[in-house]
Order: C-alpha cells, then sequence, then structure tokens
C-alpha cells in the first residue's frame, strides 16, 4: 500500500474538517476522492503532503510517516495544488528548471527533463512565454509536468479540471488516465464531477470530513440497485408478460414505456431481444450514476446545481473504460 | 527517483535557485529597479540639498556626505525589505507552497531568501555608491570594498528582518502597515539625515534597538574615518559589526522557526 491513512483527524477551532478517516491506496492505481465543497478533500491532501499536521491520526506515504518522515515523504511525492502555485514572472522554462533544482534532480538531465515534460503536456513551443501569458488550462498541464518531472512515485491532484473548459478537461483526463502506465506513479486525485471520478480505480466519497462510502466505482453503483431498461415496444401487454414469463424479470410500466431492473444491463438486453426483438421499437439503458451513490447515502446531491453532464467527458469515459475492461 | 547526493548540495541547489530566481526577476523588473534607485537620489539631491543650507559648513562633513552612509541604508532598506515582504506576494499566489512541499530543509528556504535579499540590495548599494566621486569624497579602494562587505552585511540582516515579519503577516494588505510603520521610522531613526547623539533621549533609545542604525553608523567610520565632531560616528566600529552579525544570526533563527511551524 502506497499510502496508508488511519484514524486521521483535523480540526480548525470549532470546525473538524476531517473527522477520523481510515483508507488504503493501492500502488500503480487512481484513487479518487469524491466529495462537495468543504468535505475536507484538500485538508487530507494537505496532511499527506506535509503542509499540515493533523490533530490524530496517522498517515504514511511510500512508507514514510507524514509526521515524523516529512523529507521522506516530500521526496517521493509531486502535487498539483487546488490553486495556481506557478510563479507567473517566470517563464514556463523557469518555473520547470525552478523545481529541478528543488527536487535534486541531475545535472545533465535535467534539461531533457525539463523538454520532455513540456513536450508531454504541449507546452514545448510555449516555454519561454512567461507564465501570465498563460490560459488556466495551459497553467494547469504545466502544474502537472512539472508535479512529475522528479519523478515522484505518488501523484497528489487536487481538483485538476478546476475552471478548465470540456474539451481541456477531456484532454488532461485522457492525460492523468496514462500517467500509471505512462509514469509508473500512484495517483491521488479529489474531484467534485462525478463524470470525473468514473476513472478512479477506487474512489472514497467523503463528505463533511467523513468517508461514506468506498470502493470502485461499479461497486458503489450496485450498492443503489441495479442498472434500469428501458422499452417501447408495439404491444405493451403481451411484451410485459412474455419477458415476466420467459426472462423471469419484473417488468413495470409508465408513461407507455415499459422498463425494468436488472443487475448487468448490457448482457440484460440482447437476451431481450432474442425473445421479444420483433415487438420493441426503442431501448434505453439507465446506468446508476454516482450521483444517485451520494444521494442514496447522504440525501442530496453532490452539488446543488449538478452541471449537465458533458458529453466530451461522458464519451472519453466510456472509451477509457471499455478500454480498460479489455 | 531519489538521488544519493549529498545532503549539503541538495541544500545548496535550493539556496541557488531561490536566489537566481530573485536575480531574475529583480533584472526583469525595470521598475522596480527603477524607483529603488530613483528614491535614494531624490533624497540624496533634493531633501540632502536642501537641508545642507541649514547645516553651517564648520560643523564637520559636509552635509550632503554625512547623509550619503544614511542613504546607502535606506536603499538597502527598501530593497531588502521588498525582497523579504515578497514572500507575502508568494503565499498570496501559492508559489510558497511549491517551495514548502519540496524536500529541502525550512532553513535553506530562509537563508535562500534572506541572500536573494542582500544580492539585489547590493547591487544597488553599489550603483548608488558609485556616485561617491560627486559628493566630494576621495576614497581608496579598501574602503570602498570596506562599505561593499558592510552593505552585504546589512542587506543580511534587514532581509532575514523581513522574512521574519513576512512569516507573520498573511496577506498584501499588511504591505503599507509595514511600510508606515516599520520601515520608514526604521530609516528616519537609523542616524540617517541627524546623528544619534544629537537626538532626545527617548529617540535615542528608539534608534539604539534599530539594527539599521549600527549598519549606517559602521559606514560613517569606513566614509568620514578623520571626522571627530557632531557628525562623527555613534558607536565604536566593533559595535556596529557584532550587532549586524549577531542580530542577522538572531533574525536567520527566528525566520527558520516560523517557517517550521504548522497548522
Ligand atoms: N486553515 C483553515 N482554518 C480553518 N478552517 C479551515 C482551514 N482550512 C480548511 N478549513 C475548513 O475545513 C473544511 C474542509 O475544507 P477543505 O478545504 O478541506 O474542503 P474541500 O473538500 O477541499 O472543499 P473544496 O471542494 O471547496 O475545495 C471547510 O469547512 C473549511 O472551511
Ligand atoms: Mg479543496
Amino acid at each position: 500500500m502506497i499510502i496508508k491513512v488511519e484514524n486521521l483527524t483535523k480540526r480548525f477551532d470549532s470546525i473538524t474538517a476531517v473527522d477520523d478517516i481510515s483508507f488504503e491506496v493501492e500502488e500503480g492505481t487512481i484513487f479518487g476522492f469524491l466529495g462537495p465543497n468543504g468535505a475536507g478533500k484538500t485538508t487530507t491532501i494537505n496532511i499527506l503532503c506535509t503542509l499540515l499536521s493533523p490533530t490524530s491520526g496517522r498517515a504514511f506515504v511510500a512508507g514514510h510517516d507524514c509526521m515524523k518522515e516529512p523529507a521522506d515523504v516530500r521526496k517521493a511525492i509531486g502535487i498539483v495544488f487546488q490553486d495556481t502555485t506557478l510563479d507567473k514572472d517566470l517563464t514556463a522554462y523557469e518555473n520547470l528548471v525552478f523545481h529541478t533544482y528543488l527536487y535534486n534532480v541531475p545535472k545533465d538531465e535535467m534539461r531533457g527533463r525539463v523538454y520532455d515534460a513540456l513536450r508531454f503536456v504541449d507546452l514545448y513551443e510555449r516555454k519561454d512565454d512567461l507564465v501570465k501569458k498563460f490560459s488556466g488550462g495551459m497553467k494547469r498541464r504545466l502544474e502537472v509536468a512539472r508535479g512529475l518531472i522528479h519523478r515522484p512515485r505518488v501523484l497528489f491532484l487536487d481538483e485538476p479540471t478546476l475552471g478548465l473548459d470540456p474539451q481541456s478537461r477531456a484532454n488532461l483526463w485522457e492525460f492523468i488516465t496514462k500517467l500509471p502506465e505512462k509514469h509508473y506513479v500512484t495517483v491521488f486525485m479529489t474531484t467534485h464531477y462525478m463524470e470525473e471520478a468514473e476513472v478512479c480505480d477506487k474512489i472514497a466519497i467523503i463528505d463533511r470530513g467523513k468517508i461514506i462510502a468506498m470502493g470502485t466505482p461499479d461497486e458503489l453503483k450496485r450498492t443503489v440497485g441495479g442498472d434500469v431498461v428501458y422499452i417501447k415496444t408495439t404491444d405493451n401487454v403481451n411484451t410485459k408478460e412474455e419477458i415476466e414469463r420467459l426472462l423471469g424479470l419484473a417488468v413495470s410500466e409508465k408513461e407507455d414505456e415499459l422498463y425494468l431492473t436488472c443487475n448487468m444491463g448490457d448482457t440484460c438486453i440482447p437476451e431481450m431481444m432474442r425473445t421479444i426483438g420483433e415487438k420493441v421499437l426503442s431501448v434505453r439503458l439507465q446506468r446508476p450514476t454516482l450521483n444517485d451513490v451520494f444521494l442514496k447515502l447522504t440525501g442530496k446531491a453532490i452539488r446543488e446545481e449538478e452541471a449537465p453532464p458533458e458529453k466530451g467527458i461522458k464519451e472519453y469515459v466510456r472509451a477509457y473504460r471499455r478500454r480498460k475492461e479489455k | 527517483m531519489v538521488n544519493n547526493q549529498s545532503p549539503n548540495l541538495v541544500e545548496f541547489n535550493a539556496v541557488y535557485v531561490i536566489v537566481a530566481r530573485e536575480f531574475k526577476k529583480f533584472i526583469r523588473e525595470r521598475s522596480r529597479l527603477f524607483s529603488t534607485i530613483a528614491r535614494p537620489l531624490l533624497w540624496l539631491f533634493i531633501v540632502g540639498a536642501g537641508i545642507s543650507r541649514l547645516v553651517s559648513p564648520d560643523v564637520g562633513v559636509p552635509y550632503i556626505q554625512f547623509i550619503f552612509p544614511g542613504i546607502l541604508g535606506m536603499t538597502i532598506l527598501f530593497s531588502s525589505m521588498f525582497s523579504s515582504i515578497s514572500i507575502i506576494w508568494d503565499k498570496e499566489f501559492g508559489f510558497m507552497k511549491e517551495i514548502l512541499v519540496a524536500p529541502v530543509s525550512r532553513f535553506s528556504i530562509v537563508i535562500g531568501k534572506a541572500l536573494s535579499g542582500t544580492v539585489v540590495s547590493t547591487i544597488q548599494a553599489v550603483i548608488i555608491l558609485a556616485l561617491f566621486p560627486f559628493l566630494g569624497f576621495k576614497l581608496g579602494l579598501f574602503q570602498i570594498i570596506g562599505v561593499i562587505l558592510i552593505c552585504a552585511s546589512i542587506s543580511f540582516s534587514i532581509s532575514a528582518f523581513g522574512i521574519v515579519l513576512a512569516t507573520f503577516y498573511e496577506s498584501y494588505e499588511s504591505f503599507s502597515v509595514i511600510m508606515n510603520f516599520i520601515i520608514m521610522p526604521m530609516f528616519f531613526l537609523s542616524g540617517a539625515m541627524y546623528p544619534v547623539k544629537l537626538l532626545p533621549e527617548i529617540l535615542k533609545v528608539a534608534s539604539k534597538i534599530n539594527p539599521l542604525t549600527y549598519g549606517v553608523d559602521a559606514m560613517k567610520h569606513i566614509l568620514f574615518p578623520f571626522e571627530k565632531g557632531k557628525m562623527s560616528p555613534d558607536f565604536p566600529f566593533i559595535i556596529d559589526i557584532s550587532v549586524i552579525i549577531i542580530t542577522s544570526i538572531i533574525f536567520v533563527l527566528i525566520a527558520g522557526k516560523a517557517f517550521e511551524r504548522k497548522g
């Protein structure tokens, strides 16, 4: 386990920002902290990266105690903070070189690594521009590149896509999901975008300082019940009866549409088509979202004004999951 | 990837790069250089020239020469403070976090910052010092080197003091507080414009706890060594040097401790 957290608590005066949380992160995976504003995500990251001491509890990163061996922890981690931490009056190149000195990258590798990192995030052409001339997305990418330049074992990303447009978000995600393979790095990220959390191998849902659920995205979604399949047919009455008889599934009807719940919608549909295929006009599959999970656990949506799901990301996430399942 | 280089080299690299960053930004920001050079020139040739009409020429060194060490001190005071106070900016704009999560000792960060202020202040002081022939000074090489060395030590001490201040202030609104209630009084009570020995008792005490006073005094020793009257230095040279060294050490230690502290 590359990260190990035991009964971690952090109090600020009257607020308990992090309330007795425990979790572990396996090396080479993407671990996501999903939670609304003020849930305690950043506070947890600040403790793990040694900027803050906890009120009680213990935390280990890469085998080192975050409180007792901060120097060893710092060597093992890279971090992209929620707010930009670039020097806007230096160029992209200078920001990265500054970093290589702080992390003691060998002199003969320095230039090569900086150039590689800049190419990796598509900023090589802009390397001599002052960072204040960069767009939000470019700054974010530059920070990710910087976080990787000293080859950390764990990369912390605190809301990496904050303030980015859907296009840049999708690009950044594509990039982040490649990290474990390409850079042998474990990713610990926070977000309050549901769709983004889908790419994680494991998610912890955090609310008001407490972890209220943990597991793979699929495990979490299964806790709120199965997939729902909606069918429009030429003959609802007979179809309903046939499905119930042949497949043994309970079917209900609502506004001209039949719907049924099953564990695995994607295998259930073909099966159904084989039996009642000729009567079907349309089929749609609705899977539970992480928002449903959050809703069920807390009785509120993760963000009051949940942004409409952006097509780009959704599609990207789907493609990514398909790739991964193979 | 962990490099097995000596820990000292790691710390040296950190100090070096913190200074290099400050230097680069200093070179780039023409306006900052301009204002830190313009301010002492205004005081020297406008305030200084005006007041010198009030001072009778037979008290000792000409007034414009008398204030020259103080003007060098002012150059250093403003530029060292500005450099260190930029830590508040770094905190506000987040860059400080990039430094704080790095695997370098907090002490190196403080030394790096203090040396940053030292480098840029000394450069500016040397530019002002180059005016000496126009003020009627005839200085030997050793005097020039001596003044530069003292300038560098005061710069270090004031920069370290600035870091201590910066660790206690969180936002840049506090900058004007520091400017009006710390920097300006430090300048006026440093013996820059008038000898400390002529001040009323209470201001004399204030001057004596002002570290800049001893820096200005040390320069007076070197710039007009034969002055014996009212305009002469106020403290023995050895005291001046000791105070500069001791305050530097104390400020660096306090700043290091302050950086160590976590919420
Ligand atoms: N330095 C601090 N002093 C006092 N309270 C704090 C401090 N830092 C955080 N908090 C409080 O702790 C709680 C958790 O904050 P935290 O920044 O960890 O939330 P978060 O999950 O990162 O939220 P967001 O999604 O908005 O970034 C909040 O109620 C916040 O007000
Ligand atoms: Mg946060």
